[in-house]
């Protein structure tokens, strides 16, 4: 389960901006993780709860956006939208599609005490 | 008492909790998650490239052949400028010891609980090894379709073995792994007369999940394919400078 790992890199992340940002306490964690990252939000939750214990993220709560898998149709040339690699074009049928958006990881705010 | 001034009103009890909801305030950090990874794995490419080296990370599940493949693939190699491996593994050195037979130095990381190799452990594992200047550098990743497709290792590119005794939707089930993939490499084909295994199908599946890959059989058992694969890397070797 790599998500543990993935958690980890945000609590990481998330101490960083303790101490520049002079915050003791975080409430909500807002992340992007995309439909086609390789992130189960589920499995990172979970590994979160285990991973934040005791640290300055200890208690905080996940807020996970799931921006949509966007890929290019090289039949069609139409960018579409996909849930999952591999997914033929929804317009045409294609079979040849090329990822273009929504494999993002990111940490996009903090609330903070 | 108030938990504010200690003043005894009743009605301020919860003011203090009150105060702090109110003290919220938002941070705006829009980072990448893996940024550090990123980070160690761009200071390896670097490495990389100034020493001309080709790494390549090879993925596949637990049992398609990495390890057989490299023991053949270092002896062809072996006159052909350094070579090196580092072997990611849960636990035991057995694989580096079969790499070490052949006379390439390895380097066996035992990521214990961890379930991919990330970009710093493989710079930690590269200050083990001799220089590899205008040479090869395979990294066995952990057995596993599902971890190491999102960890970057600074590698030219991922090479995903895939045996015939796996099944053709292989790359359907595990499509993160065989969209990250560059090549992907067909194992055992020594045994299709004895398999009802569909290659066709199986490079259908890779395709619809990564139109760009490229596809190679091999056998490291019986050799069938093995100077396609060589060739390919030599053009591999060309692209970093080798």
């Amino acid at each position: 389960m790599h998500e543990v790992a993935i958690a980890e890199a945000i609590v990481e992340l998330v101490a960083e901006h303790a101490a520049r940002d002079a915050f003791r306490q975080v409430r909500r964690i807002h992340l992007a993780i995309g439909a086609l990252s390789h992130v189960d939000p589920r499995a990172l939750e979970f590994g979160f709860a285990a991973v934040a214990s005791g640290t300055v993220a200890d208690g905080a709560t996940l807020v996970i956006d799931r921006p949509p898998g966007v890929a290019r149709c090289l039949v069609c040339q139409a960018d579409v939208a996909i849930a999952a690699y591999g997914d033929p074009c929804p317009t045409c049928g294609g079979a040849e599609l090329m990822a273009v958006g929504g494999a993002e990881l990111r940490v996009i705010e903090l609330e903070v005490l | 008492m108030c938990g504010v001034c200690g003043c005894g009103d009743p009605d301020r009890r919860d003011a203090r909790a009150l105060a702090r909801a109110a003290a919220a305030r938002l941070v705006r950090v829009e980072r990448d998650i893996l940024e550090k990874n990123d980070r160690d794995a761009a200071a390896n490419r670097a490495r990389f490239a100034a020493g001309r080296t080709l790494a390549l990370n090879l993925v596949s599940s637990p049992g398609a052949g990495k390890t057989a493949l490299l023991v053949r693939t270092l002896t062809a190699l072996g006159e052909r400028g350094p070579v090196a491996v580092i072997e990611g593994d849960q636990q035991t050195s057995l694989d580096a010891e079969r790499i070490r037979a052949t006379g390439a130095p390895a380097v066996q990381i035992n990521t214990g609980k961890l379930c991919h190799l990330d970009a710093r452990l493989v710079a930690d594992a590269l200050a083990q090894l001799p220089p590899l200047d205008g040479g090869v550098l395979f990294i066995e990743n952990v057995g596993n379709l599902v971890c190491p497709a999102g960890f970057d290792l600074g590698e030219a590119g991922k090479v995903v073995l895939v045996s015939v005794t796996e099944g053709e939707d292989k790359p359907l089930k595990y499509p993160d792994m065989f969209h990250a993939a560059r090549l992907v490499l067909i194992t055992k084909i020594d045994l299709l007369p004895h398999l009802e295994f569909d290659v066709a199908a199986l490079v259908a599946n890779a395709r619809a999940v990564n139109p760009r890959a490229e596809v190679l059989q091999v056998s490291a058992r019986s050799g069938a394919g093995l100077d396609a694969w060589y060739a390919w890397l030599a053009g591999r070797r060309a692209d970093a400078g080798a």
